[in-house]
């Protein structure tokens, strides 16, 4: 059913101002169906900022971001239904455990529960999974943060550096979701890591997007 | 957009049941104030109309200690995502509002029978005092609700919690606080009309204005 799902990503003169200050501007871009984009630049130049404009939990300065699904337009409060997300700025509920966590995700999505332990032994948390999020080390919350993002079968997957604080298992894991998804729909990670960066075809670079002129 | 409000609802009350962040507090607060006011007045008799005006300074103050917290707990552990990532604004606002109300039902309960108990007044119209105990629950919920998103997008979060419910709150609690103290006198429903019409439509209009205010300043 997925994946012949027609999705397209607009983003048109997108730019953002913190106090005054361009982090960027005029950035556009246009993403369909099996495309798979890596934001890069140097730290502070505003990877995170644009992946959490592009998940709408963010809201930009000036210009659009506009999501399709098969022709039609969706509206932003209801982006939250078509996307996953991880990001270092996401927490889940330390005082749920990792099972609990996602069968509340899935209560206030209106999902069916039986989702949870096919995603939970995919990302290798099923035998931890009733353990507190409180005592998980920090690479076994960004394995719970992975299944969080996958649990609804996402249009867009949106990654901000997914591999940080994994091991070598998570990171084939990241690699295998990353392969999933952008043969399947639309994979945008934001990264400084070469791995990472390889996952993905197609570049923006945001450190040309700072001032007039330079893009 | 109810089945999700109910679902962030629940959430929030198993994790009030697990942390218990508020309740154990609020339950310390409503005891020490009570008690100090009523040692403080010792044989002394209260008017009916002073009476009621300390009922809603206790329940205000109570109200204020528990209600805040609803959004900035989100915010300050990073879980707001969450809530971004898997509801529409709008299921978010009514899931807090209906956990703000459920808890300012609790307390205002706790806190009346606690009030009822030590002090020394008597109910004239029982059913009148309810309506306006349980009318002015929800106006209080509704404008701490918004207020508590608000100030979780500020900076500092908690000395702002007063200072901005006080103002919006006043036309409520004088229209609570006379309401309150005509049922002590033996007013039927008749007589309290004006006062709940005051409360039932600013209660109406609060919650009118703060979903299309939280619209706004959720995602900023
Ligand atoms: N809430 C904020 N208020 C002010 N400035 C911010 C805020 N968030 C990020 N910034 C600034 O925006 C710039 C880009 O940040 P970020 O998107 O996190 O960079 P990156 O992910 O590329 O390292 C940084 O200079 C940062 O200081
Ligand atoms: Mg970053």
């Amino acid at each position: 059913m997925l994946s012949n799902t027609e999705v397209k990503l607009e983003v048109t003169s997108l730019k953002k101002i913190f106090d005054r200050k361009i982090i960027f501007k005029d950035v556009d871009f246009t993403l369909n169906t099996l495309d798979s984009l890596a934001i890069t630049g140097k730290n502070g130049s505003g990877k995170s900022t644009l992946i959490k404009i592009l998940a709408n939990v963010f809201t930009q300065t000036t210009g659009q971001v506009s999501l399709s699904i098969n022709g039609k337009k969706i509206e932003k409060q209801y982006f939250y239904k078509y996307i996953g997300f991880v990001s270092p700025y996401l927490n889940l509920y330390d005082e749920f455990s990792g099972y609990e966590n996602l069968k509340i995700i899935a209560g206030i999505r209106g999902l069916p529960d039986n989702n949870i332990e096919p995603v939970l032994k995919r990302i290798g948390l099923w035998e931890r999974r009733n353990d507190m999020l409180k005592i998980y080390s920090s690479g076994m919350k960004q394995r719970l943060k992975i299944a969080f993002s996958i649990i609804h079968e996402p249009q867009i997957l949106l990654f901000d550096e997914p591999t940080s604080n994994l091991d070598a298992e998570g990171v084939q894991l990241v690699d295998s979701i990353a392969e999933e998804y952008k043969n399947r729909c639309i994979l945008i990670i934001a990264t400084n890591d070469e791995h990472e960066r390889s996952l993905c075809a197609k570049e923006i670079n945001l450190n040309n997007y700072k001032k007039d002129g330079t893009k | 957009m109810w089945k999700q409000a109910l679902a962030i609802c629940k959430k929030d009350f198993r994790s009030e049941i697990r942390t218990r962040y508020s309740i154990n507090g609020l339950i310390m607060f409503i005891i020490v104030t009570i008690s100090i006011i009523k040692f403080s007045l010792g044989e002394e008799k209260l008017s009916n109309e002073l009476h009621a005006g300390l009922l809603w300074i206790i329940i205000f103050f109570s109200n204020s200690s528990g209600l805040s917290r609803v959004f900035v707990a989100e915010e300050d552990r990073g879980t707001s995502f969450v809530l971004k990532l898997t509801a529409s604004p709008k299921s978010v606002f009514l899931g807090k509002l209906i956990f703000n109300t459920t808890l300012s039902f609790v307390i205002n309960l706790f806190v009346v029978l606690l009030f009822l108990v030590t002090m020394d007044v008597k109910i004239a119209s029982f059913g009148p005092f309810m309506l306006i105990i349980v009318l002015g629950n929800f106006g209080l919920s509704s404008v701490m609700t918004i207020i508590a998103a608000l100030i979780s997008k500020s900076n500092s979060k908690g000395s702002l919690y007063p200072v901005l419910s006080f103002p919006l709150l006043l036309p409520l609690l004088l229209s609570t606080i006379n309401g309150t103290w005509l049922s002590f006198e033996g007013s039927g429903i008749t007589e309290l009309l004006s006062e709940v019409q005051i409360i039932v439509s600013y209660t109406i209009v609060i919650i009118t204005a703060s979903f299309l205010l939280f619209d706004i300043i959720w995602n900023e």
